[in-house]
C-alpha cells in the first residue's frame, strides 16, 4: 500500500535528480554536438587549433590577413566551446556520482522504513490472535506507539518556543531589593492587572538586610536554616518579604490575565537604551518596556591597602552585605576566630555589638570563642550621625558589649603572616612615631557602599557629582519612562534639599511612591522617611530628616532614672510609628541600662532627643532611647518654624514618661 | 535642678532636664494641617470614599495573586448597607477563601508573624469602625 507509492516517489524523485544534474552541462553540451555536426570542420578545427600555436611565431602577410583574422576569431570561439563542454562534461559525471551516492543512502532508507512498515503490519496481525499474553499485548502497543510517533513530525509546542525570559515587560524594574520590592508593591496596588518583571543580580528573592547585622547574630541556628529570624520581641519573622508562592512564573508572566510580579534572580542589565526603551541583559537578552524603575542600590566599598591583596588575604575579607555574607561570617565566629571590623558607621557598630555578643554567648558555652575588634579613623562610632560626646559614650555602650574599639586609628597596610593570620598595621595616635599592629583571622570591611550607576552611560542619565547616584526630580522621575528609587537616587527633598539616603525605609518610602508615579501618580518625595540603629540590646535610637552631626545641634536628655521602653515593629520590619505610647511590659525589657553602672552623674545620656539646626530651624531628629515618638519628630520636621526655646520643644517628645 | 553644658566648641549644646522642666504643656503650637493633603498617606480608606489599596495595613494583600479577589470581596463588602454587613458577598469571599487555599504559605492563617490575611481582616475591621 503504502510502500509502493513510496518507492514510486522515490524512484521518481531519483529520476528528476538526474535529470536535473544532467540539464544544467546538458544544455551547451547538446549545443556543441550540434554546431559541430552543422560544420564539417571539426575535426578540421582541432588541427588548425594546434596549427594555431605553432605558427604564431611566424608573421603573416598582409594579403591573407583579413581571412586570417576570421578563421583566428571562430578558432577562439570553438576553443572556448571545447573548454566549456570539457568543463560541464566533468561536472556532470560528478553529479552523477553524487546522486548514485545519495540515492543509495535514500534505498537504505526506503528499505529500513519498508522492514519496519512489515513489522507493524506483522505486529497487528499479530494482535489479531486473542490467544496473546497482557504483556505481550502491552508490548506491542508500546512498539506501536513509538512507531507512530517517528512517523509523524514532531509537533511544535508553544511552550517551547516561549523564551525563558519575555522580551517585554509593562513594567520593568532593574534590582530586587528593598526599593524594587516597595516599587512592585505599590505599581499591583494601583494597577490592578500590572505585569512586573524584576531583574535580580541577587540569588535570593527580596530579602530584608535590616536583621542581617543585628537579629540574625541572636537567632538559634534552626530557624537560621529557614531563612528566618527571632526579633526582639520574640517573634519570628522571615528574612524574605514575601514567600515565593507571591511571585508570578516569569515565562507565562504576560499571559497572565490578572498579571503579576515575576523575578529573573542572577541576572544584570548591562545596558539601557532610552532611544528605543530596551534593557540589554548580561546574557545579551533585550526586553523592551514601557517604564523603568532603576533600584541598583550600591556595592560595598573597599579600602585601599586591601585593592592590591593577595587571594590569600582576599579569602580573609568580607565585603558584609547580603544573606551569604551573613553566613560565611557566622561560620567564621563560631569558629572561635578573632575579627576585626573595619568601619565605624551603622553596619560596623551594629556588627561589634552583635558579633561581640554572640563571642560571649559562644564563650560561655563552652564553645570556641574569639575576640571582636573594631577600628575606625573617626573619633567615636556613628560620628557622621551623632554629635561628637554622643558619639563617643555610644563607644563605650559598644566597649560594654565586649568589642575592643580602637578609635583615630588610620589603617595603613594589611598583609598575610606566617601562621596564616592577617596583620593590620596602622599609626596609633598616642605612639606615632611606630607602626602599630593588630593580629586576627578575618576581618570584616564596613566602610560604606558605591551606590550602582554604571546604566548612567548607555542611558544618558545624570549621576549627582556630589553625593552620587542617578539625578532624578522630586518625583523621583530621570526621564518620562525612568524612575529611581533607593540608595542610587539622588532626589530633590521639596523641605530639605536635594539628597541621597541610605536608609532602608527611605527605600520603602521611595519606592513606593515611585511605583505610584509609574501608575500614573505625580507626586513628590513628601512623607519623611526615618531610619534607626540598635547598638546591642541596650542602646537603640530612631532618627528622622537631615542629621549631619556637622550641624549645629541642641539635645535634651533626661535628668533622673530612666524608664523601659518597648519598641514595636510593622510588617515591612521598621519601627512602628505611632503617636500614642504604649505602656511598658514588665517583660519586654529592651533598653535598661543598669544602674550599677553609676551612669546617674552629669555624663547620663541615656535617654533623650538631639535636634539639628539649620538657620534655627530644625531639619533632623534623632530620638536617643526615646521610642515611639516618630510622628512627634516628623511633624516638628514639616512645619519647618524657627525655634528658640528648646525645653518647650522637648516637652512635646515627653521623653521621662514610661 | 537642670543645667545646660556646650560642647563641641560650642556647636553642640546639651541640656539636662528632669521631669518637672517638662511637665507643663508645651508652648510650641503645630502648624495647621491641611484637611485632604494630596500627597500624605492615607489609611485605609479615602476622604471621597474609595479604599487605598496601597494601604500598608492590607499587608499586600491587594498585590498578590490573590489581589482581584480581595478587592472584589472587599469592595462588595465596603459598599455593603445592610444589617448584616456583607451578607450579599458570601459567593465573593467563597471566591476569595478558594484562592487563599491555592496559595497557602502566603496566606496561611496559622503564621502569624508574616500573614497579610490577620492584617488585613483587623484593616478590614478598622475600616467599619472609622466614621467616613
Amino acid at each position: 500500500m503504502q510502500t509502493s507509492h513510496l518507492t514510486r516517489l522515490a524512484s521518481i524523485q531519483h529520476f528528476n535528480l538526474i535529470k536535473r544534474s544532467l540539464t544544467r552541462p546538458t544544455g551547451p553540451v547538446l549545443r556543441k554536438l550540434i554546431a559541430s555536426e552543422a560544420s564539417p570542420t571539426t575535426n578540421y578545427v582541432r588541427s588548425t587549433c594546434e596549427f594555431r600555436f605553432a605558427s604564431t611565431t611566424t608573421s603573416s602577410s598582409n594579403d591573407g590577413q583579413n581571412s586570417h583574422d576570421e578563421e583566428q576569431k571562430k578558432k577562439n570561439i570553438t576553443n572556448l566551446m571545447y573548454l566549456a563542454g570539457a568543463v560541464t562534461g566533468l561536472g556532470a559525471i560528478y553529479t552523477i556520482f553524487q546522486n548514485r551516492k545519495s540515492s543509495k543512502e535514500k534505498q537504505d532508507a526506503v528499505s529500513a522504513y519498508d522492514a519496519k512498515q512489515l513489522k507493524s503490519q506483522h505486529a497487528d496481525d499479530k494482535l489479531d490472535a486473542s490467544k496473546k499474553t497482557l504483556v505481550e499485548k502491552v508490548g506491542d502497543l508500546q512498539d506501536r506507539k513509538l512507531l507512530a510517533e517517528e512517523e509523524q513530525p514532531e509537533e511544535l509546542n508553544k511552550t517551547d518556543l516561549t523564551p525563558v525570559i519575555p522580551s517585554f515587560a509593562q513594567y520593568l524594574i532593574i534590582g530586587g531589593g528593598t526599593a524594587a520590592l516597595s516599587a512592585f508593591k505599590s505599581i499591583r496596588a494601583h494597577d490592578a492587572t500590572a505585569k512586573v518583571l524584576v531583574i535580580s543580580s541577587e540569588k535570593y528573592y527580596p530579602y530584608m538586610r535590616p536583621p542581617l547585622s543585628k537579629d540574625v547574630w541572636y537567632t538559634d541556628d534552626n530557624l537560621l536554616n529557614q531563612h528566618m529570624f527571632k526579633q526582639w520581641n520574640g517573634q519570628e519573622k522571615s528574612l524574605f518579604f514575601f514567600d515565593n508562592e507571591f511571585y508570578a512564573d516569569v515565562k507565562t508572566l504576560n499571559d497572565e490575565e490578572n498579571g503579576g510580579v515575576g523575578v529573573v534572580l542572577g541576572r544584570k542589565v548591562v545596558n539601557l537604551d532610552l532611544k528605543t526603551s530596551v534593557a540589554k541583559l548580561d546574557n545579551g537578552w533585550e526586553i523592551s518596556f514601557e517604564k523603568c524603575l532603576i533600584a541598583t542600590g550600591g556595592q560595598p566599598k573597599s579600602l585601599k591597602v586591601f585593592q592590591t591583596a593577595s587571594n590569600r588575604l582576599k579569602s580573609k575579607l568580607t565585603l558584609y552585605r547580603g544573606i551569604d555574607d551573613f553566613f560565611a561570617l557566622k561560620k567564621v565566629v563560631d569558629s572561635g576566630a578573632d575579627v576585626t571590623i573595619i568601619g565605624g558607621g551603622f553596619l560596623g557598630s551594629e556588627l561589634a555589638c552583635s558579633l561581640a555578643h554572640r563571642a560571649t554567648e559562644n564563650d560561655k558555652r563552652g564553645n570556641p570563642s574569639g575576640k571582636i575588634t573594631q577600628l575606625m579613623p573617626e573619633t567615636g562610632n556613628i560620628s557622621k550621625v551623632l554629635p561628637e560626646y554622643l558619639s563617643k559614650w555610644a563607644t563605650g555602650r559598644v566597649r560594654d558589649e565586649g568589642a575592643n574599639v580602637l578609635t583615630n586609628v588610620e589603617l595603613i597596610g594589611a598583609s598575610v603572616v606566617q601562621d596564616g593570620k592577617v596583620s593590620l598595621s596602622y599609626i596609633d595616635p598616642q605612639n606615632p612615631k611606630k607602626t602599630s599592629y593588630i593580629t586576627c583571622d578575618h576581618v570584616v570591611v564596613a566602610v560604606g557602599i558605591e551606590p550602582n550607576t554604571d546604566l548612567a552611560k548607555s542611558a544618558g542619565l545624570e549621576v549627582d557629582p556630589d553625593q552620587g547616584g542617578f539625578l532624578v526630580n522630586a518625583e523621583l522621575q530621570a526621564r518620562h519612562n525612568v524612575w529611581v528609587a533607593g540608595d542610587a537616587a539622588s532626589f530633590y527633598d521639596i523641605n530639605l534639599g536635594r539628597r541621597r539616603v541610605e536608609h532602608y525605609d527611605h527605600a520603602i518610602v521611595s519606592g513606593k511612591l515611585a511605583g505610584e508615579n509609574m501608575t500614573g501618580a505625580h507626586k513628590p518625595y513628601w512623607h519623611q522617611s526615618t531610619f534607626w540603629s540598635d547598638l546591642g540590646p541596650k542602646v537603640g535610637f530612631e532618627a528622622i530628616g537631615l542629621t549631619d552631626s556637622q550641624l549645629q545641634t541642641v539635645a535634651v536628655y533626661a535628668k533622673g532614672k530612666p524608664t523601659d521602653e518597648e519598641q514595636k515593629r510593622d510588617s515591612e520590619g521598621n519601627r512602628e510609628q505611632q503617636d500614642v505610647v504604649p505602656e511598658a511590659t514588665a517583660n519586654d525589657l529592651k533598653h535598661k541600662l543598669p544602674e550599677s553602672k553609676g551612669n546617674l552623674d552629669k555624663d547620663d545620656y541615656s535617654k533623650g532627643v538631639v535636634f539639628y539646626l539649620k538657620e534655627n530651624k530644625v531639619v533632623g531628629i534623632v530620638l536617643w532611647n526615646v521610642f515611639n515618638r516618630i510622628a512627634i519628630a516628623r511633624k516638628i520636621i514639616k512645619d519647618q518654624q524657627e525655634i528658640t526655646n528648646f525645653q518647650e520643644l522637648a516637652k512635646l517628645f515627653n521623653i521621662h514618661q514610661d | 535642678m537642670s543645667f545646660c553644658t556646650k560642647e563641641g566648641n560650642g556647636k553642640d549644646k546639651i541640656m539636662f532636664l528632669t521631669k518637672d522642666d517638662l511637665s507643663s504643656p508645651s508652648t510650641i503650637r503645630h502648624k495647621e494641617d491641611e484637611a485632604f493633603d494630596p500627597w500624605e498617606p492615607h489609611g485605609l480608606i479615602l476622604p471621597n470614599g474609595s479604599i487605598n489599596w496601597d494601604c500598608p495595613c492590607l499587608g499586600g494583600m491587594a498585590s498578590g495573586p490573590c489581589g482581584l479577589v480581595f478587592r472584589r470581596a472587599y469592595t462588595c463588602f465596603h459598599n455593603s448597607s445592610s444589617q448584616m454587613k456583607g451578607a450579599e458577598c458570601m459567593s465573593d469571599f467563597d471566591a476569595l477563601t478558594k484562592c487563599f487555599a491555592k496559595y497557602p504559605k502566603l496566606y496561611g492563617g496559622k503564621d502569624k508573624s508574616n500573614s497579610p490575611t490577620d492584617a488585613a481582616t483587623s484593616a478590614l475591621v478598622d475600616g467599619i469602625n472609622t466614621p467616613k
